[in-house]
């Protein structure tokens, strides 16, 4: 009995890749900047979007975000508040989004239309494994780590923040009580992720959002002047 | 967490590769992951029997080959061998890399296939012996 090696050397998420790459050749074209956020379930990315779509929409910037949850629709209508436009994609126990997902949630999502955005926020599942796998055709993706969840959360998750852009730390108006380890966790991501830009915030307080919307505008001034894509600031 | 999701994906692709084979059996796949693809190699093989179970694929064995992260090392100016993911910094002269060059890899490198003909030659030998394959 004789057998055949055939050579494939396929992606195994070739399809999803694909798809990725053709939305991010859309938002290109179109001008918005994409950032995926992912953190565990609990981070507080809802309050912190929140806060960024509150707070860019006051400066006139015009901005949506695209919600995944497994199964309720509560994270879409707290953002909603702010007055962006919101979409809830529901993954119905899916651990992550995909291109996919995000593809058929722009089509048809009424009043909006990229080119009439700056910025497009994707709020992931809460989940800090699976989501590293799934390109969704994002220019930034954002990993952000709360005060409450230990400051060994990067080494425990390296592919996570190893895959990620920027780093932020939530929820730091109780790090105090807390016992939080400020100078462990940057020296943790830093491990991970050497050079990456690392922001402390409160959703709370609103501490550490200036430097997080001055380094928003970096990033679209950026796209719009073409450069690629952010590289780690590498500090030897 | 999602290795189900994967497994579907690998019967899709080597199902269609599996067109320009006609009547092909699948033998073995055999798969490169890297160390950073998020990918639990004993959760892909207790995924593996149900999710392939009325496919082309069924009762192909799966055989992983885990891809170590290798970085660019600004400092020594060449690529380096991580040990494991847990700090990213160059093995010999301890600085920081972020230049990641191998270690997110997730594919199908080769498939093994018993193509047609022979698997009637080899049934009719089987049946000649009265063995039952």
């Amino acid at each position: 009995m004789t057998t055949r090696i055939v050579e494939l050397r396929k992606g195994i998420l070739k399809k999803n890749d694909e798809l990725a790459a053709g939305l991010r050749s859309r938002y290109g074209a179109a001008g918005v900047l994409v950032l995926n956020l992912v953190s565990s379930p609990g981070t507080g990315k809802t309050a912190f979007l929140e806060r960024t779509l509150r707070d860019l929409r006051t400066k006139g910037i015009r901005v949506a975000a695209l919600v995944g949850d497994l199964e309720t629709d509560n994270d879409a209508r707290r953002l909603a508040a702010s007055g962006a436009p919101v979409r809830q994609i529901n993954t119905h126990g899916i651990c992550h989004l995909d291109a996919e997902m995000i593809d058929r949630h722009l089509a048809g999502w009424e009043g909006v239309e990229l080119a009439g955005l700056d910025y497009l926020f994707i709020e992931n599942v809460g989940n800090l494994v699976c989501p590293s796998s799934y390109d969704l055709g994002e220019r930034i993706r954002v990993a952000l780590l709360s005060v409450t969840e230990g400051e060994d959360k990067p080494l425990k998750y390296p592919t996570l923040f190893n895959s990620a852009d920027a780093a932020v730390i939530t929820k730091m108006d109780i790090a105090e009580p807390c016992g939080f380890d400020r100078d462990l966790a940057v020296h943790n991501i830093n491990e991970i992720r050497p050079g990456i830009r690392i922001f402390e915030t409160s959703s709370k307080t609103g501490a550490g959002m200036e430097e997080w919307l001055a380094y928003l505008g970096e990033q679209r001034r950026a796209l719009e002047n073409n450069d690629s894509a952010p590289p780690a600031e590498l500090v030897l | 967490m999602h290795e189900l999701s994967i497994v579907a994906s690998i019967v899709d692709s080597v199902t269609e590769s599996l067109e320009s084979y006609p009547g092909a059996r699948v033998e073995e796949v055999r798969l490169r992951v890297g160390a950073l693809a998020s990918v639990v190699v004993e959760s892909l093989e207790f995924c593996w029997g149900i999710a392939t179970d009325g496919t082309p694929l069924a009762g192909a064995r799966l055989l992983v080959k885990t891809v170590p992260v290798v970085m660019h090392c600004a400092a020594c100016d060449g690529d380096v061998e991580l040990d494991g993911v847990q700090s990213f910094r160059c093995p010999r002269c301890n600085a920081p890399c972020s230049d990641l060059r191998q270690g997110r890899e997730l594919e199908i490198e080769a498939i093994e296939i018993e193509e047609a003909d022979q698997i009637e030659e080899s049934t009719a030998v089987s049946k000649q012996n009265g063995v039952r394959r």
